[in-house]
């Protein structure tokens, strides 16, 4: 017994012959990594979002009852929604920066959709640490760029929702979304 | 009969269980003779309060758990009724909650004794790293402790510092979304939390289990960082430490109690009586005071990436200590001038934390980077340089030379000490 050990583990040390039983370890532990990640992976994508939360993902907002100059907050995905309605002089102000002078470069026609200029939709998060920005209602505090201020950490974004102060380091994102019509649009 | 444990205890009925499974005989020779230093000040407490700390919180949360619902519609009425209408529910939910900033009182004097004594050093380095290992589990379990009351400040603490995952290039919004289940901080995340706080605390008592063996393994630290030279130079755990663990164990209990029956809102936001509102961020969010000093690190630095990673670098600074500190000499009684520097860097823990606790704004914005910078400064360079120019003070030649004059004569218990100079 002993000695066939010894045998094998002559055999097994490396060396020019590699013997049939590092082959027989090499798959056997290749098949027990395998396994435990096949296992592993359900319990781990168990913790990503059910279905029932993905197929509340889209919602239709009407248009029509928002005051121009004032937006509203939807509630998609279990986040605030923005949708506001901007006055002429509001669209012009964000179509005018220049691209140099932003954080995120980003030309305010990339951020509406063509020919729906005064509907700005955007996903309510400050891009800092989550925080929720002031400005939807005109009574609010909206910065000096007239958009949307953070109360947390004081960023502020401008009419088209693009950060212009700090520390918030990117554009309030876009969420998907289409016009079903002139005054509805579907989000998600 | 071989394999047997020959037993010597006297009673029957234990020396009958103790020859098939020795548990008498073990806690006999590690807590009832074991042979520990005997020059601990009360600093060497701390080690066994904290113990006492996790047990307490394990039974109030146990108790807790069966009267609290997590659910995002219920989870903040239900703590409501625990508070109201369960009988003593008022009282335990106030132990379980100052009963974490007692536990993180008690750890960070635990973890400054290590510091100031040198408790890290030659053979102590995985002793120590297992303590680290204990303060991120705890610091994960009284985090996501916190979220459950299911108030705005857990609300949105949860939201920010899940957020700070975001800061991980490529992958960082997978894996907040992960670790959510969702868009943003919800049901499924409250559930999750609830499920990992019941589980890290037995968790947490494992590694505990590992740090108290790792300790015996290698004898305690003590006041004069020198080793033990022999029997002359140590008491046996009991009676001796256990009366002084029990004396300091009445203290920490007066605090305690100090604080549930008198003040049991000192450490909470007055923001987390308001129910979670995923719609209205709080003017101000501030975490615990215990994490306060990271949370300061964290909004230091301008970049969101370098903010996250300096921060959990602070704690992974930590880990490598024993081998950033170059000095052989362990105890700060002989490294005046790296006891200075100590002092410094409790000074800047102590102003992080209260720069976390304020706005980003104007004098705080400036104080919390000089601060910063110290403490990264203190264990990446002063440590490694200082441990090579500073000149220690003469160590003793052993503990009870230093402690009885004429060196200290055999046990009380008359254990076989010989005269020290034959050691």
């Amino acid at each position: 017994m002993a000695d066939t050990m010894t045998v094998n583990g002559a055999h097994g040390a490396g060396g020019p012959g590699a013997t049939k039983r590092d082959f027989l370890k090499l798959v056997a532990s290749a098949g027990a990594v395998i396994g435990v990640g096949a296992i592993a992976w359900p319990l781990i994508d168990s913790m990503n979002p059910s279905a029932d939360v993905l197929a509340l993902s889209s919602v239709e907002v009407d248009l029509t009852p928002i005051a121009e100059g004032s937006g509203i907050t939807v509630l998609w995905r279990g986040k605030p929604i923005f949708v506001r309605h901007r006055t002429a002089k509001e669209i012009k102000e964000a179509e005018d920066v220049k691209l140099s002078a932003l954080i995120e470069p980003q030309a305010d026609s990339a951020r509406v959709k063509a020919g729906h200029a005064q509907w700005i939709v955007v996903i309510g998060i400050c891009t800092h640490l989550g925080c929720i920005p002031l400005g939807n209602k005109p009574t609010d505090p909206r910065g000096d760029y007239g958009g949307w201020f953070c109360p947390c950490h004081g960023s502020q974004y401008d009419t088209s929702g693009r950060v212009r102060h700090g520390p918030a380091p990117l554009n309030l994102n876009l969420p998907d979304y289409a016009f079903e019509s002139n005054t509805k649009i579907k989000i998600g | 009969m071989v394999g047997l444990h020959k037993s010597e205890f006297a009673n029957p009925v234990i020396n009958w269980i103790d020859t098939r499974l020795p548990i008498f005989t073990m806690m006999q020779k590690e807590y009832g003779v074991f042979p520990t230093p005997k020059n601990f000040n009360y600093f060497w407490n701390f080690g066994a309060l904290a113990m006492v700390n996790l047990v307490i919180m394990i039974v109030t949360g146990i108790v807790l758990a069966m009267n609290y619902k997590p659910d995002a519609a219920l989870a903040f009425d239900s703590v409501q009724r625990i508070m109201r209408d369960v009988n003593f529910g008022w009282m335990i939910r106030y132990v379980h909650a100052n009963g974490a900033s007692m536990f993180f009182i008690v750890t960070y004097i635990h973890l400054f004794r290590g510091l100031y004594y040198g408790s890290y050093k030659m053979p102590r380095e995985l002793l120590w790293m297992i303590g680290v290992v204990i303060l991120l589990l705890m610091m994960a379990t009284a985090f996501m402790g916190y979220v459950l009351p299911w108030g705005q400040m857990s609300y949105w603490g949860a939201t920010v510092i899940t957020n700070l995952f975001s800061a991980i290039p490529v992958v960082g919004n997978s894996i907040v979304t992960w670790l959510w289940g969702g868009f943003a901080v919800g049901d499924a995340t409250l559930n999750r939390f609830f499920s990992l706080h019941y589980l890290l605390p037995f968790v947490l008592v494992g590694v505990v289990f590992l740090h108290v063996a790792a300790l015996h393994i290698t004898g305690s630290n003590n006041p004069l960082g020198i080793e033990v030279k022999g029997p002359q130079d140590t008491l046996p755990f009991h009676p001796y430490y256990t009366v002084k663990d029990s004396v300091g164990i009445c203290v920490f209990l007066l605090v305690f109690a100090v604080l549930v029956f008198f003040v049991p809102n000192f450490f909470s936001s007055p923001d987390n009586f308001i129910p979670a509102n995923p719609l209205a961020t709080p003017a101000e969010i501030v975490p615990e005071w215990y994490f306060l000093p990271f949370y300061a690190i964290l909004r230091s630095v301008p970049n969101k990436l370098g903010g996250v990673m300096m921060m959990f670098g602070s704690i992974a600074v930590l880990f490598v200590l024993p081998w950033l500190d170059t000095s052989k000499v362990r105890s700060c009684k002989f490294r005046p001038v790296y006891r200075q520097f100590l002092f410094l860097l409790v000074i800047a823990v102590i102003t992080l934390g209260t720069v976390g606790a304020h706005r980003p704004e104007g004098i705080w914005v400036y104080l919390g980077r000089v601060a910063t910078l110290y403490y990264f400064l203190h264990f990446l360079v002063i440590l490694p340089v200082l441990g090579k120019l500073e000149r220690t003070l003469p160590l003793p030649e052993s503990i009870s030379r230093k402690v009885l004059p004429g060196g200290g004569g055999p046990l009380p218990g008359g254990a076989a000490a010989k005269p020290m100079e034959k050691m």
